[in-house]
């Protein structure tokens, strides 16, 4: 793996990189690995670019639809409520 | 994010909960809109279709409300009903529910690279050993935001093709707003086996927006139809 490789010393590779960035964007890398990753993004713009990507989408689903229960089920749930509640 | 529709809308669990003992059919409907989406979200990864997703939160509400009695505000309202939810999910007219608890249903879920390995440079390259081959480009910034038009149906039909447990909790996270910790508990996982469901699941998303915009030539030797002149992009990394 990499860590044999004597040029490659502590630097982290784009193919790993990405598998790291949910972790990074969640604050959960450990101090030396967040410092290897954020010295990646500072030499590499294809990355930069990738982590940018993932934090968009993750940004931006928050105005998707979400499901909800129909009407005539919540109008079934009220009405259990009104008949337990009545007694 | 969620609603505020209703007009008790203004007051969190606690006191929605307060007013529903006292039998306030107001508070009692403000927390099943509330509630409703995630645990709609939640019980479509234990059921095989929104029908019976929609059942089990009904008897889920309908089971809390019997039991409300018994709940001692020990834990949050949410984390109750959850664990409600889970339950009946798991069990009750077994055919069509799962047993397995979530994490089980997670752990049978294919794991792929986030990225396609054909996309790096191999591991023996001589100076650039796993950097990009073909690196993503930048997308293009419609005015309507990253889910403008076209864009918002590919993340959606991705979304609805997310193996189960990856879609709940990317629905939970990045649509419903919730933090990872509210995730772990309500789905009983831990911290490390969210973050490996919401990486594989943004990941996904994120390769179908990449694929809609083109904005990357598909690698030559990536198994399907290869449409694209030859002499593309192959080289680059070199």
């Amino acid at each position: 793996m990499s860590a044999s490789d004597p040029n490659r010393g502590d630097e982290l590779a784009c193919r790993e990189l990405v598998e790291l960035v949910t972790d990074y964007l969640e604050g959960a890398l450990p101090p030396a690995e967040r410092e290897r990753f954020e010295t990646h993004l500072t030499e590499c713009p294809f990355c930069t670019e990738y982590v940018e990507q993932m934090r968009a989408v993750s940004g931006s689903l928050g105005s998707l639809p979400e499901p909800a229960l129909p009407p005539e089920r919540r109008e079934e749930l009220l009405s259990a409520f009104r008949d337990l509640f009545s007694r | 994010m969620a609603n505020g529709k209703a007009q008790s809308g203004g007051l969190d669990d606690a006191g929605l909960l307060a007013r529903l003992r006292a039998g306030d059919e107001d508070a009692f409907a403000t927390l099943v809109e509330r509630h409703s989406p995630a645990m709609l979200r939640v019980a479509s990864a234990y059921v095989p279709s929104r029908a019976v997703a929609e059942e089990v939160v009904q008897e889920t509400w309908l089971a809390a409300m019997r039991g409300l009695d018994g709940f001692e505000g020990r834990s949050s309202l949410r984390t109750w009903l959850f664990g409600i939810l889970t339950n009946l999910a798991m069990k009750g007219g077994a055919k069509e529910r799962r047993s397995a608890p979530f994490s089980a249903l997670a752990a049978a879920e294919p794991d792929r690279p986030a990225v396609e390995p054909e996309r790096f440079l191999p591991e023996d390259h001589e100076r650039w050993p796993g950097h990009w081959a073909l690196p993503p480009s930048r997308w293009p910034t419609p005015e309507e935001g990253l889910l403008g038009g076209e864009v918002r149906e590919v993340v959606l039909a991705a979304i609805e093709a997310l193996p189960a447990a990856q879609r709940t909790v990317i629905a939970l996270r990045d649509v419903e707003g919730w933090s990872a910790e509210e995730v772990c508990e309500a789905l009983d996982i831990s911290a490390g086996n969210q973050r490996v469901l919401l990486h594989r699941a943004r990941s996904t998303v994120r390769a179908a927006i990449e694929r809609y915009h083109g904005a990357v030539e598909r690698p030559p030797a990536s198994a399907g139809v290869t449409d694209r002149a030859p002499g593309g992009t192959k080289g680059r990394g070199n």
